[in-house]
């Protein structure tokens, strides 16, 4: 595939085609009564990735963090670590620890034996308890609290009390559920980036749970994205933006503008599509759809120039009107409804603190965008 | 609810509160009288209070009662808890509507089905009637009232907590003593602190569960009453009272100072 | 919490032994034994002595220990027992039905009762209204000093009345002082000691789960209903007490239930001239020594009781799953 985005890195075993997953869900199924929480899911997490699951409430992702830390059974299929089947293992033996939403953390302890509790359960000596105590509380940069009790720590701080205790033993996966969701917008953003920090310094598996898209597109390797119980998507954050494979996972993450028509002509290197209205725009691929097909061309704001004249060497260019604009400081959303009635939302940096081309409502305008600018997803 | 305290209300409030303390303290004050009438003022006098202490059948009324209800105070509360814990915990088990039912129905049955239905079942099983049939009966309503109160605490517990315990590796039951129990160790203590004093306070099912030399205070201070009445009685009622005060003012100052402290924590944690 | 997946509700859905994990033969015993040690404790010493009353009452009196024939038991064998079994019937009842008295006594035990709740009700309810609405830091210290007299002796605050309401009482000599009254009302030993004692004795009762239900109210109710042009009194009538209509039942069950069959406030206050079946039953049993009668007299009163207290049983039970 042509390098999307402009993000790289190297870490990537999901691509090895001898990788191994650390963990995989095989066709599992959850079923609450009548209702079917997670439908025949299959997903595969590898060694040392930074995992989000991300969805809409009552989407299923916090069933499915739940039963890989051990509160939940699955009704079928089954969940392995490590290649073991988890199946019949009680949270308490598992490798696998938790930070919860509400953080959970023991009222009647004192931090310090919070972050304690789970390695006095597997019977580690005293001396090396307090040791690896001190190196967490180094770690959350809570050393002076040590003594205090939940109750008189402040929010940001309870928070890494829980990290510190969910990270203590040691797990080779670490689950945490919305664990920037009680943090204010400010200490939420740097608690992002030190989160990727921990997990890059430990080695560690994470797998987040998130409704928050800002969040998982910081922070995660890969993105799973669920919709009713199944997931829609699994990818990294570039794909999942740039070339995401449903009208739910497009609409889902960021907002899209969507030209529905069918696939006019295509071959290896361009298509067209003609809309209902006659329009006809040129891209670079139609993917999988062949001639004829009813299709809809997915492409983002960002990705479209709004401008008073037909800029001359543009592929693709549309008339409007502007219907509506929202100055956002740093960039400009323009609405422009084409002749055709349809809206489309563009978006356009204010590279410049003056305007070369100044628009305003009810201006004639033109949309314009490269033939690769977006993608094409099947109705 | 809004703080704007009508007059009526306070009326009601400063009424209501007389009504309900006028009795006791009368009762306070009789017993420091110096005649022999409970009505008649005559005089100040401690004298009741001395004769109260040498009256030897009331001081063993008193000793069996406390041990009485120490016991039976304690046994209820365990198996008080174990009730709130099936009832809470386990939604779906064999007889749960049953189990259900003989929970709540001591709270609102009468005192003399209760007592003699006991006292049968005593007899019936061939049980000689003292204090450990005394115990048992006490222990049997007393339960009921500490299952309500745990069972209460329990509801509004955070279950995540429990949680994080089993996911850090603790078995369920090591979770139960090392976090749970902990947490809900105030709704413990008041309950077995209802369970003694319900104990302490409890005339009807004593006297029909109690036999020779397991008379109860209750009972010694009902027999003297039906005789007639000297404010030596005033006087043990007085003790009581004051015991059962001293007891409740220190748990309230105890745990209004324990909210100042945490809320001053709360504060100082937010300003960082 | 924020988590509003559906994972956290399936507590009523999954049997107990999957959950959280609790498996091996370890912790099933532990979560059996949770349930049968209260469960059996309550089985033998709340059930069971239930039934004995009832074959109690289905027998005769003797003079004998115990003092009830005929004794069910294997001494003259199983033949026996059978010839024993035969001996049961239902002659207490019959009797008891026969007797104006008896009919007397419950109609008024339940009466009485009635009448008391209704009067605590009454006089508990502005209390409770006037604690829910006091300042935030006062309540605390209002709701101890209800519970206070509480823990104090129910005898002992029994005992205290009988020296307020007798003639030569404190009660009278402050009126005669007064010149209110002219010859000293007889109150104790009539009913209207008895309404007195029941409303003081189980004045808490009523007024905790009031309270409990009123301080939960939200108040800014009151103030858009009276922006919609609601007067207060008609306000309180169409919204507060609706809303306070749990706490009113729950008060008025602990009232009324136990009531019916109260025995020291009808014995230290009422009087001889005054009939509750709490009484009647205690001298049965205490001086007529009739343990049969007495049975059927407590499965009678259990019969009129059952049904507020499968009530007050289903309240508590509803009350229960809100709280969840």
């Amino acid at each position: 595939m042509a390098s999307l985005g402009s993000i790289r890195r190297d870490f990537a075993p999901w691509n090895d085609p001898n990788g191994k997953p650390y963990i995989r869900f095989e066709n599992v199924t959850k079923r609450f009564g009548d209702f079917t929480a997670v439908n025949d899911l299959s997903l595969s997490i590898f060694e040392r990735e930074f995992f989000a699951l991300l969805g809409a409430s009552g989407c299923g992702k916090s069933t499915l963090l739940r039963m890989l830390a051990g509160f939940e059974e699955p009704t079928s299929g089954r969940i392995l670590l490590d290649g073991q089947d988890l199946r019949g293992i009680p949270p308490y033996r598992r490798p696998v620890n938790m930070m919860f939403q509400s953080y959970a953390l023991f009222p009647h302890m004192s931090v310090e034996k919070n972050i304690a509790f789970g390695l006095k359960q597997e019977g580690m000596p005293k001396a090396d308890i307090e040791k690896r105590v001190a190196e967490m509380l180094k770690l959350v940069k809570l050393e002076p609290f040590a003594k205090r009790k939940p109750h008189q720590l402040s929010g940001g701080q309870r928070q890494r009390v829980a990290l510190a205790r969910s990270v203590a033993k040691r797990p080779k996966v670490l689950l945490l559920d919305e664990p920037l969701g009680a943090l204010d917008k400010k200490l939420r953003e740097e608690t992002q980036f030190e989160l990727m920090d921990l997990q890059q310094n430990l080695g560690l598996t994470f797998v987040v749970v998130t409704h928050d898209q800002e969040e998982a597109m910081t922070m995660a390797d890969r993105i799973a994205i669920l919709d009713k119980g199944e997931v829609m998507q699994v990818a990294t954050p570039t794909e999942v933006y740039e070339a995401p494979t449903s009208r739910f996972v497009a609409n889902f993450v960021g907002n899209v503008n969507m030209f529905e028509g069918k696939v006019a002509a295509s071959d290896a290197t361009t298509a067209r599509i003609t809309g209902a209205s006659g329009a006809q725009i040129v891209i670079d691929s139609a993917g999988a759809a062949a001639a004829g097909a009813d299709v809809a061309f997915a492409i983002r704001p960002e990705k479209i120039k709004v401008s008073s004249k037909r800029p001359a060497e543009a592929v693709n260019a549309l008339e409007g009107e502007v219907y509506d604009i929202a100055y956002l400081g740093d960039m400009t959303v323009y609405h422009v409804k084409l002749d055709d009635g349809q809206v489309v939302r563009a978006s356009m940096l204010n590279a410049a603190r003056i305007m070369d081309d100044p628009l305003t409502w009810n201006d004639r305008a033109w949309i314009s965008f490269r033939p690769d600018a977006g993608i094409v997803l099947a109705r | 609810m809004n703080t704007t305290w009508s007059r009526f209300n306070i009326t009601a409030i400063v009424l209501g509160f007389s009504f309900l303390y006028l009795p006791i303290v009368l009762l306070v004050v009789f017993s420091f009288n110096a005649s022999k009438l409970v009505t008649v003022w005559g005089g100040f006098s401690t004298k009741w209070y001395v004769s109260m202490f040498h009256n030897q059948g009331l001081m063993d009324a008193a000793w069996v009662t406390i041990r009485v209800g120490l016991v039976s105070a304690t046994v209820a509360t365990v198996l008080g808890t174990l009730g709130a814990l099936a009832l809470t915990r386990y939604t779906r088990f064999r007889g749960r509507v049953l189990f259900s039912g003989m929970i709540f129905a001591p709270l609102v049955m009468p005192d003399v089905i209760t007592g003699l239905s006991l006292l049968l079942l005593f007899v019936a099983v061939n049980l000689d009637r003292g204090m450990l049939t005394v115990i048992l009966a006490h222990i049997t309503f007393t339960m009921c009232f500490v299952a309500v109160v745990v069972q209460s605490r329990l509801l509004t517990f955070d279950r995540s907590l429990e949680e994080a315990a089993m996911d850090l590796g603790a078995p369920p039951v090591r979770t139960f003593f090392q976090v749970t129990l902990p947490v809900i160790m105030p709704a413990i203590v008041s309950g077995w602190m209802l369970a003694f004093t319900l104990s302490l306070d409890d005339l009807v099912v004593a006297s029909f569960a109690s036999g020779p030399g397991a008379t109860t205070l209750p009972m010694k201070i009902y027999s003297q009453v039906r005789l007639g009445v000297t404010p030596e009685i005033n006087a043990a009622c007085t003790i009581l009272i004051a015991i059962v005060a001293v007891g409740v003012l220190t748990a309230s100052v105890v745990n209004k100072r324990r909210e100042v402290q945490r809320r001053r924590d709360e504060q100082a944690a937010q300003r960082g | 919490m924020a988590n509003d997946d559906v994972s956290r509700i399936d507590a009523t859905l999954v049997p107990p032994a999957e959950r959280l994990g609790l498996v091996g033969l370890g912790a099933a015993i532990v979560s059996r034994l949770v349930i049968i040690v209260p469960y059996i404790w309550l089985l033998f010493f709340f059930l069971v002595p239930f039934a004995i009353v009832f074959k109690i009452s289905l027998s005769q009196t003797a003079i004998a220990i115990p003092p009830y024939t005929p004794t069910l038991d294997f001494s003259d064998g199983f033949a026996g027992f059978i010839g024993a079994l035969k001996e049961l019937s239902f002659d207490n009842y019959v009797w008891l039905t026969q007797d104006p008295l008896y009919f007397y006594a419950y109609v008024s035990s339940v009466s009485i009762a009635a009448i008391s709740t209704v009067l605590t009700l009454l006089v508990g309810y502005p209390i409770a209204y006037g604690m829910a609405r006091a300042p935030a830091s006062l309540r605390p210290t209002l709701l101890m000093l209800v519970i206070l007299p509480f823990w104090t002796s129910f005898l002992i605050r029994v005992y205290a009345w009988i020296g307020i309401l007798k003639p030569e009482g404190l009660l009278n000599q402050f009126l005669l002082s007064v010149g209110v009254i002219s010859e000293p009302l007889i109150i104790l030993n009539t009913y209207a000691a008895i309404f007195i004692g029941i409303v003081y004795s189980y004045l808490p009762f009523m007024i905790l789960p009031l309270y409990a239900s009123l301080e939960k109210m939200d108040y800014s109710l009151i103030e858009a209903a009276k922006d919609l042009g609601c007067p207060p009194t008609a306000a309180f009538w169409k919204i507060t007490f609706p809303l306070s209509l749990p706490g009113v039942i729950a008060g008025c069950l602990l009232v009324f239930i136990p009531a019916v069959g109260e025995f020291v406030i009808p014995d230290l206050l009422g009087g001889s001239q005054t009939l509750m079946i709490g009484k009647t039953l205690w001298n049965e049993f205490f001086a007529n020594r009739d343990w049969p009668v007495s049975s059927a007299v407590a499965v009678i009163l259990l019969l009129i009781l059952i049904v507020p207290i499968v009530f007050f049983q289903q309240a508590q039970a509803r009350a229960q799953e809100q709280g969840r």
